[in-house]
């Protein structure tokens, strides 16, 4: 974006792209998926201490057909991961998914029948947050980072496939 | 409460063949007893005044695949006399061949949810249970996973879910970049 200096004051020339994508990045509006301890730990961070509003991402939002952007927080046991299937696919575009801690990345010391070994198995994951459970610097690192993947994001990369549009 | 002695006399009275020893841990007795007369004599610890374990405080059951024992499963009852605050444990022996227990359900209500946990992790069946379904795995699980002949990573089925790609074009797939 920049001012345009000879025209009449008040003006700004940009792209639409850098438009919309300033809009995305400093409006996330996360869904929190708290299975575990995780899930407190990203209260801390939305808490007046580390505050995620400073991100503008204060908005957290149970329904997932009201947010963008998924925080896995915990371990997914086998009988929530069609669930957490579904919550994504209710998800409307453009999305993104912060998986969020050891369990959520990888299964964690959980290297049981019953435990997902790692949700980006079955879900395409943007950004993997290590620790057990993340710090808040940790969750407001990922954010960021989301925040720089969006800034790099252009409205031509969302055509829909034609087998798909179709459906 | 009979001492130890007593109550092997009494018990090996009442139940014959079906009783087979008392133990002892820390104070603690442990009635072992064959599966099919268990309930009979839980009824008797329950409503016979000289023992009167009014609480079924727990069931659970342990595989005693390479352990030694007298079967292969053994299903355990912790009762408890809130009067005089004495705990006991019944032991009922299963054979792997047929798992199979009556139900305490008819003695206790909360039987209902802990035989279904046994039910589910063990595979030992309770006859007479109101609704012996699985309680926390889901419903199409094929396996009995605390049984000790069951791998701890599972047969497979952690792996078999539906795999969601990005719904949106081939540019998307791979903007896993942040510079």
């Amino acid at each position: 974006m920049g001012v345009d200096r000879n025209g009449k004051d008040g003006w700004l020339t940009t792209t639409v792209d850098s438009l919309a994508n300033w809009a995305r990045k400093n409006s996330l509006w996360p869904m929190p998926f708290g299975t575990a301890c995780c899930g407190i730990e990203f209260m801390s961070a939305l808490a007046s201490r580390h505050d995620l509003a400073r991100f503008g991402a204060e908005a957290i939002r149970f329904s997932p057909r009201q947010s963008d952007l998924m925080i896995v927080a915990g371990r997914v046991p086998i009988k929530l991961m069609p669930v957490l299937t579904r919550i994504y696919e209710q998800m409307p575009e453009p999305k993104w998914v912060i998986s969020m801690g050891a369990c959520a990345s990888s299964g964690g010391v959980f290297d049981t029948y019953s435990v997902i070994q790692g949700i980006d198995n079955f879900l395409p994951v943007d950004v993997y947050l290590p620790g057990c459970p993340p710090r808040p610097e940790a969750i407001l690192d990922g954010l960021i980072l989301i925040q720089k993947m969006i800034k790099k994001d252009s409205l031509r990369h969302y055509k829909v496939p034609v087998e798909e549009a179709d459906v | 409460m009979l001492p130890k002695d007593q109550l092997a006399v009494v018990l090996k009275d009442k139940f014959q063949d079906s009783f087979i020893e008392i133990t002892e841990f820390r104070g603690m007795l442990t009635i072992h007893i064959l599966g099919e007369e268990v309930v009979s004599l839980l009824r008797t610890l329950k409503t016979d005044p000289r023992f009167a374990f009014n609480f079924l405080a727990n069931i659970t059951a342990v595989d005693h695949l390479e352990m030694g024992g007298h079967a292969r499963f053994s299903v355990v009852y912790h009762l408890l006399n809130q009067h005089e605050v004495r705990r006991i444990v019944v032991r009922a022996w299963v054979d792997e061949e047929n798992p199979r227990l009556p139900s305490a359900t008819p003695l206790w209500n909360t039987a209902d949810w802990q035989e279904r946990e046994v039910f589910d992790l063990f595979g030992i069946e309770f006859e007479g249970h109101p609704n012996l379904t699985r309680i926390m795995n889901p419903d199409y699980f094929q396996y009995h996973p605390l049984r000790k002949d069951y791998p701890l990573s599972g047969r497979g089925e952690r792996d078999n879910f539906k795999v969601v790609k990005r719904s949106i074009g081939s540019k998307w797939q791979d903007r896993r970049s942040f510079e």
